[in-house]
Order: C-alpha cells, then structure tokens, then sequence
C-alpha cells in the first residue's frame, strides 16, 4: 500500500489530510488574491518614488524566479523517490530544493536590501507598502516551506522512511508547488507588468 | 456512501502518476516560458499586447505545475474542485475590488 492511499476508511475513499492540504491551499488563494487585489488597487497612485520602473530589477528577479521553478523540479523528484521506497534519493532532492529554496530567500533578502538602500521602504509610498506586503509574506511562506521540508530531511534520519511515509512528504510537496505558483503570478503582475505600465 | 469497488477506483487514478521524464520535460517547458516572458518584456514592438501575452504565458506555467507537480491531472477531482474553486473565488474577488475602487 502506498501513502496515496487511505489507511482508514472515509466516505470519499480520499485522505482526510490530503484533502485538508487543498482546502488550506484553495483558502490560501484568497489569502494572496486580497494582496494582489491591494496592490492594483494602489498600482501608480504613489505620490512620490520610487515607482516600480525606477527600482525593480528584472534580470536579477528572471533568475530567482528560475531557481523557484527548479526547486519545484527537484521537489517533485523527491516524492518521486520515496514513493519508491529510495530514501537516499529522497534526501539528496530534499536537500537540493531546500537549498534552492534558501537561495530564492537569499535573493528576496538582497532586493530588501537595495530597495531600503535606494529610498523605497513599505513606509516610503503606496507602492512600497503593497509590494513588501505581497512578497514579503510570500517570502514568510518559502520560509516556512524550507523549514518544514528540513524537518523531513531530519525526520528520514530519525525513522527508517519508506513508501509509506510518501503522504507525508506528498502534503509537504503540494505547500511547495503552490508558493511557486503564487511567485509565478506575482513575478508576471509585480514585476513584467508592473515595470511596464509604470515605465 | 461509495463503495469498495469505488473507493479502489478512486486509488487507481490516484496511482498514475509522471515518470521522471515527463517532470524533466515540465521544468524545460517552465523555463522556456520564463525565458520567453523576459524576452517580450524587452522588445518594445510589442507594448501594446506585452499584458494579454504576458498573463497568457503565466496562465501555461500556472497550469503546467497545478497539473503535473500537483498532480491535479492525475488525482480526485475533489481536489480541483477545491484548488481550483479558491482560485475561481479570489479571481472574482480581485476583479470585483479593482473594478469597484476604479469607479470610486
């Protein structure tokens, strides 16, 4: 039996901890949607700069999004191999996608950085509250997910993981894809339309 | 209620699940995209329909990982309809509160 499968019987034949992951992940769609929905609201209604054309930097952000998408690449390898029962695979795409992960948050850390060294803080204007807003709890986000994927990690040490364990590392799995997802919107509304229509 | 024979169905669909290829085809699709977003952005011909392009490439990557790293292709259609479903609600939520502050 695999983890995708119940071991107790409910009325829809489907895990009530699976089915628990998408409801949380479907109520977190509106949990981003008011962000999102905040920031057009407010998009080019700052009185003063910096305005998203004058500050964002598409190439660096091209390549944080890039390693997002690999890390979503190398999560899906990880349940791939414990659904297997290979453990050691397991470990080494875990660990390579909470180091994509980290990088992602590295790069979030140094845009932060320069903005605040630029002038642009959320206190600064308009665009500045919504656009740490948005991302920065998208940021608490991968944060989260990079931790709880490193508890995985130290959890296959700690018990001899199998197949049966791929539920786990399943739910764990779809947090990650979906905080890609919502980078996948943010990264084409904040920062590819954004810069346009404010340029 | 379902029965047995239903629930084992349910398992079924749930089992059919990529092989590493088809992942490794995924993730070239999603960068290739990225790829092709960026590009657009910088070639100034194309100001005018850069938004409708843009969203419509981010449609394909959105849709690319809900329905093969999610799995949503392969598994219940419960869960579409819960993924998709909050997805459906904040869309109108988002339309709404843009539209409404606008006439404002």
């Amino acid at each position: 039996m695999t983890t995708t499968e119940i071991e107790h019987h409910t009325s829809t034949g489907l895990d009530n901890r699976k089915m628990l992951m998408w409801a949380f992940l479907g109520s977190d769609f509106m949990f981003f949607g008011s962000l999102i929905a905040t920031y057009l609201i407010y998009f080019g209604k700052s009185i003063t700069g910096p305005l998203p054309h004058e500050i964002l930097d598409i190439p660096l952000t091209s390549v944080s999004t890039f390693v997002l998408l690999m890390s979503s690449f190398n999560m899906v390898l990880a349940y791939n191999a414990i659904r297997n029962g290979n453990v050691n695979g397991f470990r080494i795409w875990v660990l390579c996608t909470v180091f994509l992960g980290a990088t992602f948050l590295g790069f979030q850390v140094y845009e932060f950085r320069e903005f605040a060294i630029h002038g642009l803080t959320p206190q600064t204007n308009l665009f500045g509250t919504t656009f740490f807003t948005l991302t920065g709890l998208h940021g608490a986000h991968v944060t989260i997910g990079v931790i709880w994927l490193l508890s995985l990690f130290a959890y296959s040490f700690r018990k001899k993981m199998d197949s049966n364990d791929a539920l786990n590392v399943d739910l764990a799995a779809l947090y990650w894809h979906f905080v890609d997802i919502v980078w996948i919107v943010i990264f084409t509304l904040v920062y590819l339309i954004g810069v346009s229509l404010s340029g | 209620m379902n029965t047995i024979k239903e629930t084992e169905q349910n398992h079924n669909e749930e089992h059919e699940h990529p092989t590493p290829l088809t992942y490794f085809k995924i993730a070239i699709a999603l960068v290739v995209i990225t790829i092709i977003e960026v590009a657009l952005f910088y070639i100034p011909a194309l100001e005018n329909v850069l938004v409708l392009l843009l969203i419509i490439l981010s449609v394909a990557k959105f849709v690319l990982v809900a329905l093969f790293y999610m799995h949503l292709k392969f598994d219940s259609r419960l869960f579409s309809g819960f993924f998709f479903g909050g997805l459906l609600l904040a869309t109108l939520v988002i339309t709404a509160l843009v539209v409404l502050f606008n006439i404002r």
